[in-house]
């Protein structure tokens, strides 16, 4: 480098590349490469090889005490004719579709109420966090205890309105929708997210609103909507990457050790037959399998979710 | 808990001027006010909706088994009971140790090496520095799945499956979220101080350790807060990892007594109902000790994510 740079042959090279080779340059990158080295140590020991070895693994039998032994497409095929692949796609699916917009939404709305409540949001937004605090373990309890289909408490309130409430924790078609609505107490950092952004809205926007006559609706809709879609947006993406690896609650609820008296298909999450396929029955190569589907699933899902939000979603200025 | 907002909520919708505050309209029409009353009323009632299962929780660890599902916010027979019991059923004292042990080393060692990356990206100019930060970020969206059963082999192949390390070494290596987080805090920081260290001889350890980490206490703390919670309630984690039960941590032990008196076992549930509250205040008193923090690091990451 130094050798070229002196040479006078190089000449066509810009004089920013010369500069970039200047001994202090050198000196502040290798500075810098020294503070970032334990990321890229950790990079390529747990994210690079892993990838590297996990793609390897899936076209492997592996169960730990054995070597590999290369089976080329075979688990792939296998995932083809699964039944539980299907079984748990299907209901991680519909999780997904019910948790998603209903969570969101239920973000959106405190975040609008918390807006309107002046000095005493700050208690009010402390009190909807506090349960995202609550070990997802001690919320699967709490979901077997609170929305158990006879003494539950869940049960108890719809009855006070007349409402004869399902069996949530042991009716197939009540499981996901139950495991859904107790997400939403953990709603309470999104909340504070959509907050944020509702209260970075420039005021002019609303004053102006107000001269043109706009109502609370048409302002939500025209002016708080557009201005917090960034917000917005970053909630759906990360809660649905979440959703698609629902794992603690359902299994600290529906699965383990001698539970069997629930019927745990309709919550047979993905990620939970991964974790069954790798760890409990030690099919390694076919988990890893199944660990590549669920990536490719989630990379299409937000590629799909970026392109929409290009139409949907407003940026102030810069772009992130 | 309840009764407190329940009580303020008069003084709070009332109060004048409480709302847009500085603004030009100093009389406020009564219907904003009744607008603002409806809000509030609205805001206290989704508060009991919030907070009352863990009052339901606390509450039904002090009853006897038989009236567990009675739904009674105070004991009809309140009694210490359940946790003796817990305490003879199972090693809870040696959980709690390990799992402080694991939070206290995964939370610290990721703060460190995640604010030394982040210090890195953040002050250091050089080519490639714009790429590697991509990288970093990129990461993020990989899921957990595809890296849990190569990184399982790593530790296996160390003979470290069965220990508590592979719980939280992995965190020397730092995390990209909080490199993120961090490196948003350190590109705030004005560059004079640095330069003016840097006349005085000072070498880069020297500024990032005495200068760049006391201005941003806050986002190191925050970290720390983060992954304290992070690791404290991990379940996947010590479920691949733990094997004997003197290893548990406390949620990897609460599941094993799910297992044991849940809906599969033997239906004791004041048991699992009481580990759950013991697995459960730790975070509630971290969350009140670190409450401001909490709060403004979800609305900084999350607004500029």
């Amino acid at each position: 480098m130094t050798s070229a740079a002196a040479a006078p042959a190089a000449a066509p090279a810009p004089p920013s590349r010369r500069r970039r080779a200047s001994p202090s340059a050198r000196r502040e990158r290798n500075a810098g490469l020294r503070f970032i080295s334990p990321w890229i140590v950790g990079f390529l020991v747990f994210t690079a090889w892993p990838i590297l070895y996990s793609a390897y693994l899936s076209l492997t039998d592996y169960d730990v005490l054995t070597d590999p032994t290369f089976v080329g497409t075979e688990n792939y095929e296998r995932m083809a004719t699964d039944p539980k692949v299907r079984l748990a796609l299907w209901n991680t699916l519909q999780y997904t579709i019910i948790q998603v917009p209903l969570y969101v939404v239920v973000a959106l709305a405190l975040a609008l109420l918390l807006n309107q409540a002046g000095r005493s949001a700050g208690f009010f937004r402390t009190a909807f966090f506090i349960p995202k605090m609550t070990p997802p373990v001690a919320v699967g309890v709490l979901l077997l205890l609170l929305f158990n289909g006879q003494y539950g408490l869940v049960n108890e309130v719809l009855g006070v309105f007349g409402i004869d409430g399902p069996s949530w924790t042991t009716d197939a078609a009540w499981i996901k929708p139950g495991l859904a609505l107790i997400s939403l107490w953990s709603v309470g950092s999104s909340v504070i997210i959509l907050l944020a952004a509702l209260r970075d809205v420039p005021a002019e926007l609303y004053d102006a609103a107000r001269v043109d006559g706009a109502g609370w609706w048409r302002r939500t809709r025209t002016v708080t909507l557009p201005m917090i879609s960034g917000a917005l947006f970053f909630v759906t993406v990360v809660n649905t990457i979440a959703a698609f690896q629902m794992f603690t609650e359902a299994y600290s609820a529906y699965f383990g050790a001698g539970n069997s008296t629930y019927s745990n298909d309709a919550a047979l999450f993905y990620v939970i037959y991964l974790f069954r396929e790798g760890f409990e029955q030690l099919h390694m190569g076919y988990a890893s399998a199944l660990a590549w589907l669920l990536f490719v699933v989630i990379m299409l899902v937000t590629a799909v979710q970026l392109v929409v939000s290009r139409r949907l979603v407003y940026y102030e200025g810069e772009q992130r | 808990m309840t009764a407190v907002p329940a009580a303020a909520t008069p003084e709070v919708a009332v109060a004048p001027g409480a709302a847009e505050g500085a603004g030009p309209r100093r009389t406020q029409p009564a219907r904003r006010r009744w607008t603002r009353a409806i809000v509030v009323t609205t805001l206290v009632a989704l508060t009991v909706v919030f907070i009352y299962p863990l009052i339901w929780l606390l509450s039904a660890s002090f009853k006897p088994r038989a009236e567990v599902f009675d739904n009674r916010l105070i004991p009809a027979t309140p009694t210490l009971e359940n946790y003796v019991t817990v305490w003879q059923e199972a090693p809870l004292a040696l959980w709690l140790v390990n799992t402080l042990v694991v939070t206290a080393l995964a939370a610290g060692t990721v703060t460190l090496s995640s604010a030394l990356v982040a210090w890195g990206f953040a002050y250091f100019r050089f080519r490639g520095r714009g790429a590697l930060f991509g990288l970093v970020l990129a990461t993020m969206m990989l899921p957990g799945a595809v890296t849990l059963i190569p990184t399982f082999l790593i530790w296996n192949a160390l003979g470290l499956v069965g220990t508590n390390v592979p719980l939280w070494a992995g965190n020397m290596f730092g995390s990209a979220f909080y490199i993120f987080l961090l490196r948003q805090f350190f590109l705030g920081l004005p560059r004079e101080p640095f330069e003016a260290a840097k006349l005085d001889g000072a070498n880069n350890w020297v500024m990032f350790w005495r200068i760049a980490v006391p201005l941003c206490r806050p986002a190191i703390v925050l970290t720390f807060l983060f992954e304290a919670q992070a690791s404290w309630t991990d379940l996947m984690r010590p479920l691949v990892y733990l094997q004997d039960s003197s290893t548990y941590t406390i949620p990897r032990g609460l599941k094993a007594l799910i297992d044991q008196f849940g809906p599969g076992g033997e239906s004791q549930w004041e048991v699992v109902v009481t580990a759950s509250v013991i697995t459960t205040v730790p975070m509630i008193v971290l969350f009140f000790l670190g409450q401001r923090h909490f709060v403004q690091g979800i609305s900084t990451t999350g607004s500029k994510g």
